[in-house]
């Protein structure tokens, strides 16, 4: 692998950065591996990373049906957070958070992780109660997580209103400062360009058609539009279109497909130092290091795979926006897009074994995938390698549905008096 | 007036002189005029900077796709807008608008220490650097790169404009009023059909603004555009919106504009909004948004005074602006030409016209006119290089010769190079809408395939070339849209048609660079010919790829000048055809769209309705706080004397322990069960026995999901055999109405079962305290309140104050206690007449959080608050409430899981802190034993917890594992100062045999 | 926005409708009755079609009443729009993708 180091780039210079190889090979599909990853989004290609990296299969590959990247991965508004309630949830996102600190130096990529600190406001007396069990279940964990006070929050956010006279007024907030964001692609791009260098085949345009399996009804090989890939081990990490690569193997998984959608402003010079969200009102913002404001909100009310929603989920995102930040209504939304999160019924991931033997799954992050990717990553290569999960995956199973042993992150905030 | 300011022609109105400033200096323009073409007349060409390398910049267009020209407009301190394209800017007298992204000054800028590290600056650098030390990126490199980013500055000051928001119908919506838009909107609006028309320029004519030599159906088409227009405004049914852009497409024809109502007016009416949002819905929709021209990338094409040549001839024709004194002219297609003669015959010295085409593909009207006007013409021409600091001053050209090598050739003089690289369709919405795309390879460019909505295109945005056809292709769809048959009328057009005749399109011409020059791609992002070549060498296929690595089409104009050129270059590279290389996906919106008109007028109080109870009024008028749960506003305490909120929370709740008070239970959800079979579907809903409930008597239910955890709780009475009144909780009200008439019409279809929500019917004040019942014996008539007549969960009919009313013997205070229902519309005065009533007994009035601390003490749940959605009724301590003998209710099934019946799931318990006076605090964590380090093994956590005045002790309800078990045990509370030990208690703390209630 | 043609009031806004999860999924006559595993596929098991699915709405803000439909989930156009209780219209249902 070529190094990535202000050197190189340095003496890159001098040759009209002629130099540069390609980042990953352009891989054709071989007919056999030890483990086939479908998805080459970032939890997928982190998968194969983690598999080459930590458990010494170097004959593997990505399939993916675009191009690596193009899906959540590149659609998210990339905040990363581990103050979750439960400690199944905090235990998974935190390993993902200690991940992210060190992962540009691990993957020699520039990730530009940036623990700008998340802000998670209160609006309610009810908030309170939830953001404060949130803190004291956080500490307990060895999460970082403090309850701030509206004046505390304002001067770490101090574009914020605070204002007590407008419709919900912030009564306080919860800080996570090790929490921030990162640049999207480079997560994929990363991991590619790593595990590719550790031998990993990374095919693009290449489409899961069926999953063979064999008289057992283990897994044998994948059908794709580039030909048969015969494997024993296939992990889908295919987000929104789980069900559909599931389905061919007869797996039926609680999940269903929603568009999800944010939106950027123009760039502007730094305005916002940090993350802010809401729940209650339903927003969030932060700012990329372009200059754009990063704002995202709730999913569409119905399940689709168009890519696109309507127009009165971003008006309502940015009313809340607005209240919140009153000086931002005279900027300009720039581009707007949509993504496909596939949820389950508790609103937390499975990643799992299957009941097909050899079939793996990394699925149903709802709105939450992106902060996730290196620890899901990590966790997913390592129940596919040893089949079983790790401990810190091994509550996020299929059979906790059917076992009423849910991890309702969603519910436990739930609004009833 | 200058001298780039023609003598006369151009639409802008020479007899109204219009004082402007940019940056601090004073200039003067015309009514009619851009703040660019304005700025051009004064001979001004240096702009801006761009994104990343700081690099002088001028115009480059002359509308809503200039990549260049960002400024910010300042009207006052709250009304500064960042990043305003000037060539939208209408200019007004007064006008005041900044340079961004440079300083100290645009001329002189530091950040364009930037362009002399460009060359380790290329695509994607930060991927590759600012790594070490780890805590370096976030400590030192991000906060650096962040201040060099971003482009102007937001305000500070929250936006004092308003914005409004307007819904409407028609049959067609035409986007573009350009020819082909003006022809389709005229032929639908013959057919009677209601039609709006919009387009986002001030004026409504598009291309023919700019045309005053062209003839259309035999007269200037100035006068046809006046009389079309006229017509169309005649006509009640047409709506006409100009400054209005279209700018998202979303499903089943919802098509979003914006129209600017003030910022172009030098003293914005007070009355009007900024701007209004329209969310229109069209049967059908007629796409004529016209094509954008491409530029030609060649190394310097950045430098101010480089511009495109049709956006020349928009300052010359529209705005009588002459946009330098000599120019080169570099031609990719047949539209340079016309730039060249006009602006020729305008005064401007055409040094050359240097096509980059073979001699064979250049020979038309165009290069007929211009050799005719005397212009020199090269052909198999490129452009070497270009000089100038703040301006070009000079052009290098180069001739390509048979075998493709390039010999340089003469250097021009110049202060301003007009380049056109062909024009590509506006395909915006139609891609928005998820209509597929198709690649012409004549046009060089896509144009508009199978449409997924009801829409169509017309005109040069699906590729018509000429202004005949283009009207005539308008025409055609404007009537096709309206449900009619094509008109027959064909056009006809005479003049040079500029861009719009001949052939507009032309390949794009990425052969005519000779690398590795580096020429700008995507102007303001600073995208180069090199970096999509690196970007391609690291292995960047796909153009979303390349979008992504290189930036390239992602700056504020979304790539319209830039996107095709991108894709050319990377196919001719990689030697694939356009189509091959993909296309990204367009999104919206088209241009920006202030965050303001998305929002509306959602602000302040009307963010979100305002639900009321009954005495809203006399709790404000007594001080009362109140606190937001739902869209309810509810009184939180009624301090008095300066009371805080414990002081009056305590005194509150010892008035209904000792006397007598009064609370707004209006909030609580209430829904009426009717039918003979009402009980049935109660038990098949409820974990509770329906069938032996007496009438006249109520029962506190319980409603699970089908998943087992406890959704909703309230009293259910029942009114007759047949009719039952439920109450929810407040915040579960409209859930579970839902989830009643999901069962009811689509599970047990076989019921005979009416429900009807009721919450608003009715005003529901509790009275509680052991003098309730003698408060209430002054007002109630026809209803015997004796505890022998009315028992603990009896209700009644009666009249209180002569009010017809529902009384429910029930408290939630572990008091004697009524809840008298009334209709909503008596509720303040029966309020009011309980509290005058209940003078003498010293009632008090009481809040929520008195309520729940009373609630508390006796260990009465609040669902939501001490249940989470993942409790059951055993976890809750109310599976007491459960008919044994039932074959089913909601949930029962589930709850049948072994893992639900563990004797380790989390149970609702009682706490007591071992030091009295310590209140816990809701949420803190509970751990089995001391001195616990993260991560700590949580067993459970403090639900409720309030200081109770009647013990004269702090009391807590929390969850616990196995919690009932635990008993008596002593627990630990972790908080920063330390554990506090806790006694696991009954969470019943006061009156455990419920005397008082029955008192 | 979605337009939605609700079979008892005609075509109205999105905004006046709740989604109503998959169609045509009946709860089990007797749940006792069921295995932990039939239970859990009725609880949370859904198609999540990319295709034609069928679907319910609500027309909570208009009629009150739930019903059926047929949307095409990659292109989020509605084919048919039903009462509950009846079967998708003929030839509509043909098209489900799996």
């Amino acid at each position: 692998m070529q190094k990535f180091s202000a050197w190189s780039l340095l003496k890159e210079a001098f040759g009209s950065h002629l130099g540069w190889k390609s980042q990953w090979r352009r891989a054709a599909p071989k007919a056999e591996y030890d483990a086939v990853i479908v998805g080459g989004g970032g939890h997928g290609l982190g998968a194969a990373y983690y598999l080459a990296a930590e458990h010494g299969l170097t004959n593997i590959a990505v399939v993916e049906k675009g191009w690596i990247g193009g899906g959540n991965t590149g659609r998210n508004t990339t905040i990363i957070r581990s103050n979750y309630l439960f400690d199944e949830s905090a235990a998974l996102y935190d390993h993902s958070l200690k991940l992210w600190e060190d992962l540009s130096q691990v993957l020699n990529y520039n990730t530009m992780f940036s623990p700008r600190g998340v802000m998670m406001l209160a609006h309610t007396v009810h908030d309170i109660q939830v953001i404060k069990r949130h803190v004291h279940a956080n500490r307990g964990n060895g999460v970082d997580n403090a309850w701030l006070t509206p004046e505390e929050a304002k001067a770490f956010c101090p574009i914020l209103n605070i204002e007590k006279n407008i419709r919900y007024p912030v009564l306080g907030a919860a800080l996570q400062r090790r929490g921030g964001t990162a640049r999207h692609d480079t997560v994929a791009w990363g991991y590619a360009r790593a595990a590719d260098a550790l031998g990993v085949d990374i095919i693009e345009n290449c489409e899961v058609t069926g999953i063979r399996r064999d008289a057992s009804g283990a897994v044998e090989g994948l059908d794709t539009t580039r030909g048969v890939i015969r494997t024993r081990k296939v992990g889908v990490s295919a987000a929104g279109h789980t069900s559909v690569v599931l389905g061919f193997a007869g797996v039926k998984l609680p999940l269903e497909s929603f568009p999800l959608q944010a939106l950027v402003s123009e760039p502007v010079k730094p305005l916002m130092p940090c993350v802010v969200m809401s729940n209650t009102i339903h927003a969030y913002m932060s700012q990329s290091d372009k200059g754009e404001l990063v704002i995202g909100a709730g999913t569409d009310a119905y399940n689709s795979y168009t890519q696109r929603g309507a127009l009165h989920i971003n008006t309502h995102t940015l009313e809340a926006i607005c209240e919140l930040f009153p000086m931002v209504r005279r900027l300009k939304m720039l581009r707007n897009w949509g993504g496909i999160v596939d949820v389950t019924p508790d609103r937390s991931p499975i990643i799992a074994k299957t009941p097909v033997k050899g079939l793996y799954v990394n699925c149903g992050w709802g709105t939450g995938g992106f902060k996730a990717t290196p620890g899901s990553a990590h966790v997913f290569a390592h129940t596919i390698a040893r089949d079983e999960p790790h401990p810190i995956n091994a509550p996020f199973t299929i059979e906790r549905f059917r076992d009423g042993q849910l991890i309702d992150e969603a519910a436990a905030a739930a609004v009833a008096h | 007036m200058t001298e780039f300011r023609t003598e006369r022609g151009g639409r802008v109105d020479r007899s109204r002189v219009l004082r402007f400033t940019f940056d601090g200096r004073a200039y003067t323009g015309f009514a009619g005029d851009t703040l660019a073409s304005a700025l051009l007349a004064n001979g001004v060409q240096l702009l801006g900077r761009s994104f990343k390398y700081h690099r002088p910049r001028g115009l480059l267009a002359a509308g809503s796709e200039e990549p260049n020209a960002l400024v910010t407009v300042i009207r006052d301190a709250a009304r500064r807008t960042p990043n305003v394209r000037a060539t939208t800017v209408e200019l007004y007298d007064g006008l005041v608008a900044e340079s961004q992204n440079r300083w100290p000054s645009l001329s002189f800028d530091l950040g364009a220490i930037n362009n002399l590290l460009s060359p380790v600056l290329p695509a994607g650098f930060y991927n590759k650097t600012f790594m070490w030390p780890r805590s370096a990126w976030f400590a030192l490199y991000e906060p650096r790169i962040r201040a060099a980013a971003g482009l102007g500055v937001a305000p500070t000051l929250p936006d004092p404009d308003r914005y409004a928001q307007r819904y409407a119908h028609c049959e067609v919506l035409v986007v573009g009023a350009g020819p082909a838009g003006l022809a389709a909107a005229t032929a639908a609006a013959a057919t009677g059909a209601r039609v709006i028309l919009c387009d986002e320029q001030a004026e409504l004519g598009g291309a023919l603004l700019a045309e005053p030599d062209t003839e259309i159906d035999g007269r200037p088409a100035g006068d046809w555009l006046a009389a079309t227009v006229a017509a169309l405004r005649a006509n009640p049914r047409v709506t006409l919106l100009a400054r209005t852009t279209a700018f998202g497409y979303f499903p089943h024809n919802n098509v979003g504009l914006v129209e600017r109502l003030t910022d172009h007016l030098e003293s914005p009416p007070a009355a009007l909004p900024r701007e209004r949002l329209w969310q229109v819905r069209a049967r059908e929709v007629v796409l004529a948004t016209g094509a954008i021209e491409r530029p030609l990338p060649f190394p310097g094409n950045d430098r101010p005074g480089v511009m495109l040549a049709g956006a020349a001839r928009t300052y010359l024709h529209r705005f009588g602006v002459r946009v330098g004194r000599r120019a080169v002219v570099v031609a990719g297609c047949d539209a340079a030409f016309q730039a060249a003669v006009e602006l020729s015959r305008a005064g401007v010295a055409i040094a050359v016209i240097a096509d980059v085409r073979a001699p064979g593909q250049v020979a038309g009207p165009g290069e007929q006119a211009a050799r005719a006007a005397g212009l020199a013409v090269e052909t198999n021409a490129t452009v070497l290089g270009t000089r100038g600091r703040l301006r070009v001053s000079q052009v290098l050209l180069g001739r390509v010769g048979p075998d493709g090598a390039v010999t340089p050739g003469a250097s021009h003089a110049c202060d301003v190079v007009l380049m056109s690289g062909g024009y590509t369709p506006s395909v915006h919405l139609h891609s928005q809408s998820r209509g597929k795309l198709a690649y012409d390879d004549a046009l060089g460019a896509f144009v508009p395939a199978a449409p997924a909505e009801r829409t169509r295109s017309a005109g040069m945005a699906r590729g018509v070339a000429g202004l005949a056809a283009g009207l005539d292709d308008g025409a055609a769809a404007g009537a096709a849209a309206a449900g009619a048959h094509a008109a027959t009328h064909r056009h006809s057009s005479r003049g040079l048609d500029g861009g719009l005749a001949g052939r507009p399109g032309a390949p794009p011409q990425p052969a005519a660079l000779v690398p590795p020059a580096k020429a700008f791609v995507d102007f303001q992002n600073d995208v180069t010919t090199r970096d999509l070549a690196l970007a391609r060498r690291e292995g960047f296929e796909s153009i979303e790829h390349i979008k992504r690595y290189t930036t390239t089409g992602m700056a504020t104009d979304q790539g319209k000048t830039s996107g095709l050129n991108a894709l050319a270059i990377v196919a001719s590279e990689s030697e694939r055809r356009v189509p091959e290389v993909g296309l990204t996906t367009f999104r919206m919106p088209f241009t920006p769209v202030t965050f303001g008109s998305l929002a509306g007028v959602a602000r302040g109080d009307a963010f979100d309705p305002v639900r009321r109870t009954p005495s809203h009024a006399w709790a404000a008028a007594r001080g009362a706080v109140f606190e937001d749960v739902g869209l309810w506003k509810r009184a939180r305490y009624f301090p008095v004397n300066g009371e805080d909120m414990h002081a009056a929370v305590n005194r509150e709740c010892l008035a209904v322990r000792r006397g007598v008070g009064m609370f707004d239970a209006s909030t609580l959800g209430k829904i009426e069960v009717v039918g003979k079979d009402a009980a049935t579907f109660l038990n098949r809903l409820y974990i509770n026995n329906w069938s032996n409930l007496g009438v006249q008597r109520s029962r506190y239910g319980i409603l699970l999901r089908d998943d087992g955890f406890v959704y909703d709780d309230g009293v259910i009475a029942r009114l007759a055999e047949d009719r039952f009144h439920v109450t929810t909780t407040t915040g579960g009200a409209a859930r579970v109405f839902a989830m009643m008439e999901d069962f009811l019409q689509t599970e047990w279809t076989d019921l005979s079962v009416w429900i009807t929500s009721t919450t608003e019917q009715w005003a529901v004040v509790a009275v509680q305290g052991p003098r309730a019942r003698d408060v209430l014996a002054r007002l109630v008539t026809d209803v015997d309140l004796s505890a022998a007549a009315l028992p603990h969960m009896a209700v009644a009919r009666g009249r209180i104050a002569g009010v017809p009313m529902l009384l429910f013997r029930v408290s939630f205070s572990g008091e004697l206690g009524f809840e008298v229902n009334v209709p909503a519309d008596y509720g303040a005065e029966v309020w009011a007449a309980i509290h005058e009533a209940g003078r003498e007994f010293g009632i008090t009035p009481y809040g929520t959080e008195a309520m729940h601390v009373l609630r508390a003490e006796k260990g009465y749940i609040i669902v939501g608050q001490d249940t989470d959605g993942t409790m059951t009724p055993d976890d809750a301590a109310v599976a007491w409430a459960i008919g044994k003998q039932k074959p089913d209710f909601v949930g029962k099934r589930s709850l049948e899981r072994p893992t639900m019946k563990h004797p380790q799931r989390k149970q609702l318990v009682g706490l007591e802190t071992l030091d009295p006076r310590i209140v816990l605090e809701e949420g803190a964590q509970i751990v089995a034993t001391r001195d616990q380090r993260p991560p700590m093994k949580m067993i459970g956590h403090v639900t409720s917890s309030y200081h109770s005045a009647v013990l004269g002790r702090s009391i807590a309800l929390g969850v616990v594992a196995g919690g009932r078990a635990r008993s008596g045990e002593t627990l630990y509370v972790p908080m920063p100062g330390g554990d506090i030990p806790v006694k696991v208690v009954s969470p019943v703390f006061y009156d455990r045999e419920g005397a008082r209630l029955n008192g | 926005m979605l337009i939605i043609d609700c079979p008892y009031c005609g075509p109205r806004p999105e905004l006046e409708f709740a989604h109503g999860g998959q169609a045509h999924i009946a709860r089990p006559a007797d749940p006792s009755q069921t295995t932990d595993d039939e239970w859990t596929e009725y609880l949370y098991l859904r198609v999540n079609t990319k295709g034609v699915y069928a679907e319910r709405w609500r027309h909570a803000r208009g009629c009150g009443r739930f019903f059926n439909a047929l949307r095409d989930t990659t292109t989020d156009q509605f084919l048919a729009t039903y009462r509950s209780g009846e079967k998708p219209p003929v030839g509509s249902a043909a098209r489900s993708a799996p």
